[in-house]
């Protein structure tokens, strides 16, 4: 039973990195029904991105906590507008010409923009797992039997205020409901003045930036980074925002938590190697018995 | 059957051109990537009863390679002490990848599009997975190693390019008749008219789940044929032969040559595996040897074999982005990848039931 609580603590934790990029994920497939493979390599790209603003500001886990503080948020924010940027790039010159035809060939761009950043990430890094500094001490509390470290917490906390913070954008802000307007019904929200393309670029933009930092946090919680990461990562992702009922953010953070814990419990009881195998499992059986998934309203069907 | 897309006497012009090829090239080397791009050949007629005639979206096809190879290495190899022979057990191997494409087929057919596409990659991931966590029953990481090559009449293979390149010829010139004599079959036709238009060709009667069935399971049925020559031809099976590159890599030779194009496809395959395996390779030695005639040391530790999927992901966008229905366009593909509907997002194709498309929940809602 310990064992199971303290497996939920760091199902917690894992889930909520995923629940983060599983937002980009169901944001974009809300507003224009694009599955947006590259969003995977688009989180990875922002570990990387930290990395290199890290490396430059010299930062390391001596320096005082000041100094820390200030290369965390200055890489943090390089990390999030770099991918911000290259989201609304990807939209513009990839997604953007092709809206108008038929499934596959969006489809099969997503793949190829995909494949190009995974591979551009590993001529800029090399092939091999990259350490990634380790600037936050990582001291483990006691909590009863369990003990969760202060990473965790990090993440844990991180990852909820940005949940919160889209929440708040989406239901509250202007631009929030000019994109609820746009997935909803694009063409009567192009009648009421709204900039269908800008919104879209919008969406792109916030969707990338969480990634971005999701990808950040990730660096900092594992220690290491790899440019073949965002490939599983962004499919697990994936299958968190279907499980959640995609088109739906409250939906993609509940399924990024059931996904997290899936995987660590997996891992106890079953063993690690099956993980996969459970998810994408997962995945399957909610597509046939529950295609709306948890949360979900009943999806349109388009070919 | 072929004089109906080329002139006959071109294709038997290419095929003596095919069938002489290792008699004029003698670089074992060249003969072997010619083999080899023989089995993704296969592969991507395989892909193409998929993608091209059915409009199914799959990116797990790698799975069925998988499940061919390793039935052929169950059945010949020390790993099970069975040698049983090549030539009965390339067709059973054919058939048992046509089987599992049938049960991996089953669950996903009420999908469509994008999620079809999700799942038969799900499915891509899992069954390598499957045959790597299993190394009682599969050797795990290591494979399977020392599977028995092909005898023909008392002439052994061995590690020769060359036989195999002819079995491959004469397989996929089987199998090309064999194709395009299914795509003018009734069931063909049924497959083109999915493609085209889902609910019409419901509506005209055609049982969808069934001919969506025999598709994959046909297209598994090819990728059964390329695992078992591919695994003889190499001696060795494992895991990390089948992830989602080489789903992807097929991917991309039927959609450059040209979904729904027989001929297409396997010229797609062609091009892009001589270009992974001899251009790439010759194109960084002619760099390298550029850098050290004009000193200049950057050119010299380019690899350009590393870019290939950097190359590889651009070719496929500007491919979608400029000429969407490949390089050698079928004439009835082009209306379903080329033409826009004039908006700036598709409008919904009405669906049994009552959800219009805009009903998509909007971000944030709960």
């Amino acid at each position: 039973m310990i064992l199971f609580a303290q497996q939920l603590v760091n199902g917690l934790s894992l889930g909520a990195i995923y629940a983060v990029i599983a937002l980009g994920y169901t944001m974009v497939y809300g507003i224009i029904e694009l599955i947006n493979f590259a969003h995977g390599d688009v989180y990875t790209a922002g570990s990387f991105v930290a990395l290199a603003a890290l490396t430059l500001l010299g930062a390391t886990g001596h320096m005082a906590a000041a100094g820390v503080a200030f290369a965390l948020i200055v890489a943090g924010l390089a990390a999030m507008l770099a991918m911000g940027a290259t989201g609304v790039v990807i939209e513009r010159f990839a997604y953007r010409p092709l809206r108008g035809r038929q499934r596959l060939a969006p489809l099969l761009t997503a793949i190829g923009v995909s494949f190009s950043l995974e591979n551009l990430l590993q001529l800029w890094m090399g092939p091999s797992p990259v350490p990634f500094p380790q600037l936050v001490p990582n001291p483990f509390f006691a909590l009863g039997p369990i003990s969760i470290g202060q990473m965790q917490l990090v993440v844990i906390f991180s990852s909820l205020v940005m949940m919160v913070a889209l929440h708040f954008f989406v239901q509250r802000t202007k631009l929030g409901k000019a994109m609820r307007a746009t997935a909803q019904d694009w063409m009567a929200a192009e009648i009421m003045g709204i900039d269908i393309n800008k919104t879209i670029a919008l969406t792109f933009f916030v969707g990338s930036v969480l990634a971005g930092a999701a990808g950040v946090i990730t660096g900092l919680y594992y220690g290491t980074i790899w440019f073949i990461n965002g490939f599983r990562a962004g499919l697990i992702a994936f299958t968190a925002a279907v499980l959640g009922g995609i088109g739906n953010t409250t939906g993609a953070a509940l399924g990024g938590f059931v996904i997290g814990f899936i995987e660590v419990m997996t891992a106890q009881y079953i063993g690690f190697q099956w993980a996969e195998v459970m998810i994408f499992s997962v995945l399957i059986l909610v597509l046939i018995f529950r295609p709306t998934g948890l949360l979900g309203q009943q999806l349109p069907e388009r070919t | 059957m072929l004089h109906r897309i080329l002139p006959y006497r071109t294709s038997l012009a290419i095929l003596v051109l095919f069938l002489l090829y290792p008699l004029v090239d003698h670089n074992a080397g060249h003969v072997n990537a010619a083999a080899d791009a023989a089995v993704f050949a296969l592969l991507a007629l395989g892909l193409n009863i998929v993608v091209g005639f059915a409009g199914l979206l799959d990116l797990g096809y790698a799975a069925f390679f998988a499940i061919g190879s390793y039935a052929y290495a169950f059945a010949a190899s020390p790993f099970y002490g069975l040698h049983l022979p090549f030539w009965p057990m390339l067709l059973i191997a054919a058939i048992i990848a046509g089987v599992f494409g049938l049960l991996l087929g089953a669950p996903t057919l009420r999908l469509r599009g994008d999620y079809l596409a999700i799942v038969t990659l799900g499915f891509g991931e899992i069954v390598p997975t499957v045959f790597l966590n299993l190394p009682r029953y599969t050797g795990g990481t290591n494979g399977i190693v020392g599977i028995d090559q092909p005898v023909l009449l008392g002439y052994h293979f061995g590690f020769n390019p060359v036989p195999y390149f002819y079995t491959l010829l004469v397989i996929i010139v089987l199998s090309v008749i064999a194709i395009l004599r299914l795509r003018d079959s009734r069931l063909g036709r049924a497959w083109l008219a999915i493609r085209e238009d889902e609910i019409a060709a419901a509506s005209m009667g055609i049982n969808l789940t069934v001919t969506k069935l025999l598709a994959f399971s046909f297209g598994a049925f090819f990728s059964g044929f390329g695992g078992a020559l591919y695994v003889a031809k190499l001696g060795i099976v494992s895991p990390d032969q089948f992830n989602f590159t080489v789903s992807f890599t097929v991917l991309a030779m039927v959609v450059l040559g040209g979904m729904g194009n027989v001929l297409g496809v396997i010229a797609g395959a062609g091009i892009l595996y001589e270009f992974q395996s001899l251009f790439l390779a010759d194109l960084t030695q002619w760099t390298h040897a550029l850098g050290q005639a004009w000193s200049l040391p950057a050119l010299r530790v380019v690899d350009f074999v590393n870019f290939k999927f950097l190359l590889y992901g651009l070719g496929l966008v500007f491919l979608m982005l400029l000429r969407p229905a490949g390089i050698f366009p079928e004439r009835r593909i082009r209306a379903i990848v080329t033409e826009g509907r004039g908006e700036i997002i598709p409008e919904a194709a009405p669906v049994a039931g009552d959800s219009p498309a805009a009903d998509v929940s909007p971000p944030g809602e709960s």
